[in-house]
């Protein structure tokens, strides 16, 4: 028999190395040794983004807007179009050449708001199609499902529409960065607004989606409301996408309670409120005070799709395109122009994500992930909707105004559902980074997705 | 009390809707001996009905949008307002009304062409090629509804003047808090007229007759010369419009979209199964029965004590049922128990 040199220990190295190359996906492998981050577009003349939003399921309607929005963005960064918010962000380094150059390009995925199809769209979009940056998303799940994806992987994620706190709280992470508002800061802004509306002798019941942003807002609402001296009678949960809620609007009618908060959004939105009039909890009475309903996330096309329900109803809201500053007006008029109808607040947010990561890019001088971590973190910007905005360094997160929306009794237009009742300064809504309600996360190193 | 008299209403108001689908789905399988999962896809072809009507009634004329200055915007103007005013407003508001005259010949063409061009080429294979054939075809009709009306759910208002809510409460002498949805009313009163029309039409007719005969014993009414095989053709073409009329007159309760029918296919196999297949009245009972379950399941005082019982109590009903009797509540012996 052929004696040979090869030891047991040398196997058993060989076979540990194979083991750990078979089992690691793609995405740590491809394009990254050699060019040192994944999806390096090198030499090529362009670059591919990756617009990962719902195009059906509950939030499909804010999908559809935050498409248009990334689209436009597209455009505007290839030098299209009037430019939109290109015309009023500052500081600015794009120069309406593409992104360093190379002509912006997209691939789009559809989340179903579901976290395996938005994670199976995300990698598609990063293996298959080289995105090196991955945006998008109606759905607090859906944002950290894909989030913590990016992360492995290597590529930035831009979160569009995700109002839970734990996105940039306890699940925050390195590559990810979030510009929309959350529970946390809603509650700050409610609250005041609420006292002086209906006082401080409440007692709220709860309606909440079942999943990490209902929980999170409810929390929220609930510290905020009980800090002005409102009681809680009862907190229920229920599942996204019922339907139906009128199992859980019935015990709310003879429950004592004199306000319902709904935490719901986008169709769950639209399904409760509208199901909560018809049941006549609006026309109700209940311990000498008149019954109110309080929808702590509004957003325009939500209320549009509520209707007549809607009226003289309080929530909070990122931003709205009635607002007058003259980024707001520039990006309302380059989407009018673009769709006929004004944009939502999804549309906004995934809009002047795409621009701040391309803006970032510019700086940084690269795709490289971790060099646009650096150019975002602590980015300091204003003229993009929402005045003077920061993306602090410690979790990730945009602070800046809020604003407080009721439905409006006598709208103007099929688009004048919303009216701006307070813009909440930046530091009545700003909290420490390690606040109870984001406690427990980390946002760990960075990965440029290198070998 | 006052609660569990709501709950009581909810569950009857939920079993109503699951009651009307599963009529259907049982006249299909105790007549053809088809298990038709392409039944939740009629019921919610009749929701398009009253989305489609709606939208035929809304057609409308563009017109600048003055109140918007940032850019070009327009309004919609339905052409029926711009030519008769008030009373164009009123056909408007009466769409879903409207729309179940509409759905009945629809439906039933519907419901002839599907047992015609495709099931009855499968009568006599297995049970599990049918359920094949028709989930197939109910993704088919899902993805053309999609591609035509897209994937959200379309607003379908019922009339203004029953879109509030009755004091129940005050006009039966109890508490001033029971109040309930006009349309959700209807509907109840509209499913019992329903399944009361239907076992009227099975019990007092001869037409309903031959076809109680031919569930009965299908080779002896056709030794009979009577062409049985001809009226259970028109029977699934009633189930059809038993389902349709269901989803018109729930588009109203719940926005229609295309996967409306597969979220209530799915219950109401359960209450058939419950029911006992092929029984007319166990799957009327059993609709109403699991609606009540369902909506007592969903009490805080019951939720509190057994957490998510409201997201299984229908699945945990059939599975004691499907233990402790398998051909369900009101099932015949031998079927579906080998």
């Amino acid at each position: 028999m052929k004696e040979t040199n090869i030891s047991r220990r040398s196997v058993l190295k060989g076979t540990a190395a194979l083991g750990l190359a078979g089992t690691a996906p793609m995405f740590f492998v491809r394009n990254a040794s050699a060019a040192g981050y994944l999806n390096d577009p090198g030499s090529a003349s362009s670059v591919t983004l990756g617009f990962n939003v719902p195009q059906t399921g509950a939030y499909a309607d804010e999908g559809a807007d935050e498409l248009r929005a990334y689209e436009l963005a597209v455009s505007h960064l290839n030098g299209e179009g009037d430019g939109g918010m290109m015309n009023t962000m500052k500081p600015l380094s794009l120069k309406g050449n593409g992104i360093l150059g190379k002509k912006v390009e997209y691939v789009t995925g559809d989340t179903q708001t579901k976290s395996d199809a938005a994670r199976a769209s995300a990698k598609r979009m990063i293996e298959k199609d080289g995105a090196v940056m991955i945006t998008g998303g109606s759905s607090s799940g859906v944002a950290i499902a894909v989030q913590g994806l990016c992360q492995e992987a290597g590529v930035i994620f831009m979160a569009g529409l995700t109002h839970s706190n734990d996105t940039t709280g306890k699940d925050k992470r390195r590559n990810g960065f979030r510009h929309f508002f959350n529970g946390y800061m809603s509650g700050a802004a409610l609250g005041p607004v609420l006292e002086k509306a209906y006082g401080t002798e409440r007692n709220a019941y709860h309606l909440t989606a079942d999943y990490t942003w209902g929980w999170t807002q409810e929390a929220s609402i609930k510290a905020s409301t009980e800090n002005i001296g409102w009681n809680t009678s009862n907190t229920v949960k229920t599942p996204v996408g019922a339907g139906d809620f009128s199992q859980y609007i019935t015990p709310v009618l003879n429950s004592g309670a004199d306000t319902l908060i709904l935490n719901h959004y986008g169709k769950d939105m639209i399904n409760s409120l509208t199901q909560a009039v018809q049941f006549g909890l609006r026309d109700k009475n209940v311990n000498g005070k008149d019954f109110v309903i309080i929808v702590p996330l509004y957003s325009r096309l939500m209320a549009q799709g509520a209707g007549e329900a809607v009226k003289g109803i309080f929530g909070s809201t990122n931003w709205h395109w009635s607002l007058a500053d003259e980024g707001s007006k520039a990006f309302v008029k380059s989407f009018g122009e673009a769709y006929g109808f004004p944009p939502s607040q999804a549309a906004h947010t995934c809009y002047v994500q795409a621009l701040l990561y391309a803006d970032a890019c510019e700086r940084a001088g690269t795709f490289m992930p971790c060099e646009v971590v650096n150019a975002l973190e602590g980015h300091k910007f204003d003229g993009m909707g929402n005045g003077p905005t920061e993306y602090r360094a410690e979790d990730h997160q945009c602070f800046k105004d809020v604003l407080v929306v009721k439905g409006k009794d006598n709208p103007s237009s099929q688009f004048d559902v919303l009216e701006v009742v307070e813009v909440t300064p930046r530091a009545q809504v700003e909290y420490a980074p390690d606040n109870e309600f984001f406690a427990g996360g980390d946002l760990g190193p960075c990965n440029n997705g290198a070998a | 009390m006052d609660a569990i008299f709501l709950q009581i209403l909810n569950g009857l108001d939920k079993g109503g809707a699951y009651a009307l689908i599963a009529l259907g789905l049982t006249l299909a399988f105790g007549t053809l001996g088809i298990v038709n999962f392409a039944h939740g896809a009629l019921f919610m072809l009749g929701a398009f009905c009253a989305v489609s009507i709606q939208a035929l009634l809304t057609h409308s004329k563009k017109v600048k949008d003055e109140s918007i200055t940032f850019f070009d915007a327009y309004k919609e103007q339905p052409y029926l307002e711009i030519w008769w005013g008030d009373l164009g407003t009123t056909i408007i508001d009466y769409a879903v009304p409207i729309s179940i005259l509409a759905a009945i010949p629809i439906m039933l063409l519907i419901g002839l062409s599907m047992e015609r061009g495709l099931i009855r080429f499968f009568y006599k294979r297995t049970h599990a090629e049918q359920i094949l054939v028709t989930f197939g075809l109910a993704i088919v009709i899902q993805e053309l509804i999609k591609a035509n009306f897209g994937s959200n759910p379309i607003p379908t208002p019922a009339p203004d003047v029953v879109s509030g809510s009755a004091n129940i409460g005050s006009a039966l002498g109890l508490s001033d808090s029971i109040v309930y949805p006009w349309w959700r009313l209807i509907y109840l009163a509209f499913s019992v007229i329903i399944l009361a029309a239907v076992f009227a039409f099975l019990q007092f007719t001869t037409f309903g007759m031959v076809v109680r005969a031919g569930m009965h014993d299908r080779d002896m009414v056709n030794l009979l010369g009577i062409d049985v095989e001809k009226k259970f053709t028109i029977v699934f073409g009633l189930a059809a419009v038993v389902a349709g009329l269901a989803g018109v007159m729930y588009a109203p309760i719940l926005p229609p979209d295309y996967h409306i029918g597969m979220d209530f296919l799915v219950l109401s196999f359960v209450v058939v199964v419950v029911g006992g297949m092929g029984s007319l009245g166990g799957a009327v009972a059993a609709g109403f029965l699991l609606g009540i379950l369902q909506s007592f399941a969903s009490m805080n005082e019951v939720k509190s004590l057994f957490p998510g019982i409201d997201q299984i109590i229908i699945y945990l009903v059939a599975v004691v049922i499907l233990l402790v009797r398998p051909r369900g509540l009101m099932g015949r012996k031998g079927v579906m128990e080998e």
